[in-house]
């Protein structure tokens, strides 16, 4: 069952993304990894893109579960995530990071993957 | 507020090249998060997502008129396949009216597995039709709940409409092995499709 969402935020959505409700680029997809950059200063950032920088610093993860360790919107997440490409924070591993869904190969390897669990 | 995860676990291994996506659909409490967190090798996360509600002025509002958003709940999970490959699982609402998730989530998602309980067969007919228009290949699990009728795969295919093709399983979503099962009649299902769409 499905509990009842958490308390409103603190800080509105909006003011996240300083008023915006899409982002800079459209290719971010739930499952497009994320990696750091180390070596570029976080001076600058507003305190949720330095968030965002702190998840992503020790690994590399979705966006979607980038969105779920800061509780934000995927939506708002895409929005900062998009700047923190844009201002080389953030590299996304991968041309094309989400799987073709034509790619049998990637079947055929989910396939396997599942049976070696049982 | 959530800040740094706290276990070395939760990321991915710097091995891993490409994501790949499965959606486990059904209504209200058909059990996707229990399916999810099943399976999921991560503590499952949600994340939420204000939607403006399309479906306003179908729902019964009396008494709040000025409602036009609606906050959903989206979990997932992940599972690692190998040291290039992880897959994500996708679990959210079957409404309709959420047309935006719903486009967010299908977009490069390989299949879809609905969750189906044999006391509200019913209620599946609105994600299954949804899944149809996206054209997003799925197969149907029934979760089987305590106290259920059980009626047989063959009472349930005809009950649901289901074509031919379309796998139809049994499966407990508290259990691993069940609910791996389930998964891998849909990837088997997709698999033969692609091949058959290849030498067609």
């Amino acid at each position: 069952m499905t509990p009842r969402r958490p308390e409103a935020r603190l800080v509105r959505s909006y003011v996240v993304t300083d008023g915006r409700a899409h982002p800079t680029r459209n290719t971010l997809d739930l499952v497009t990894l994320l990696i750091a950059t180390t070596d570029l200063s976080l001076a600058g950032l507003n305190p949720e893109k330095r968030r965002v920088m702190e998840v992503c610093r020790h690994g590399s993860l979705s966006l979607a579960e980038v969105a779920g360790h800061l509780r934000l919107p995927v939506s708002v997440t895409k929005v900062l995530v998009a700047d923190l490409m844009d201002s080389g924070h953030i590299v996304t591993r991968a041309p094309i990071p989400a799987a073709r869904p034509s790619d049998t190969r990637i079947l055929q390897e989910v396939l396997d993957g599942l049976r070696a669990r049982l | 507020m959530g800040c740094a995860p706290d276990s070395d676990d939760v990321y991915l291994r710097p091995s891993v090249k490409t994501a790949a996506k499965l959606l486990v659909v059904g209504h209200f409490a058909v059990g996707k998060t229990t399916f999810v967190g099943t399976l999921s090798e991560i503590r499952p996360l949600r994340t939420e997502e204000v939607m403006t509600q399309a479906g306003a002025l179908v729902d019964d509002l009396a008494g709040t008129r000025d409602k036009t958003t609606t906050t959903v709940a989206m979990d997932f999970g992940r599972l690692t396949i190998n040291d290039s490959l992880v897959l994500y699982l996708f679990g959210a609402p079957g409404q309709r009216r959420f047309t935006k998730l719903w486009h967010d989530m299908t977009r490069g998602a390989l299949g879809a597995l609905v969750l189906a309980d044999t006391r509200r067969l019913s209620h599946s007919f609105e994600v299954m039709g949804l899944l149809e228009e996206l054209n997003l290949p799925y197969a149907v699990a029934v979760n089987d709940f305590e106290g259920a009728p059980v009626h047989s795969l063959d009472e349930v295919r005809e009950a649901l409409d289901l074509l031919d093709e379309t796998p139809l399983v049994r499966c407990d979503a508290r259990h691993p092995d069940s609910s791996t099962r389930a998964l891998i009649s849909l990837v088997e299902y997709l698999l033969s499709r692609k091949t058959e769409l290849e030498h067609a």
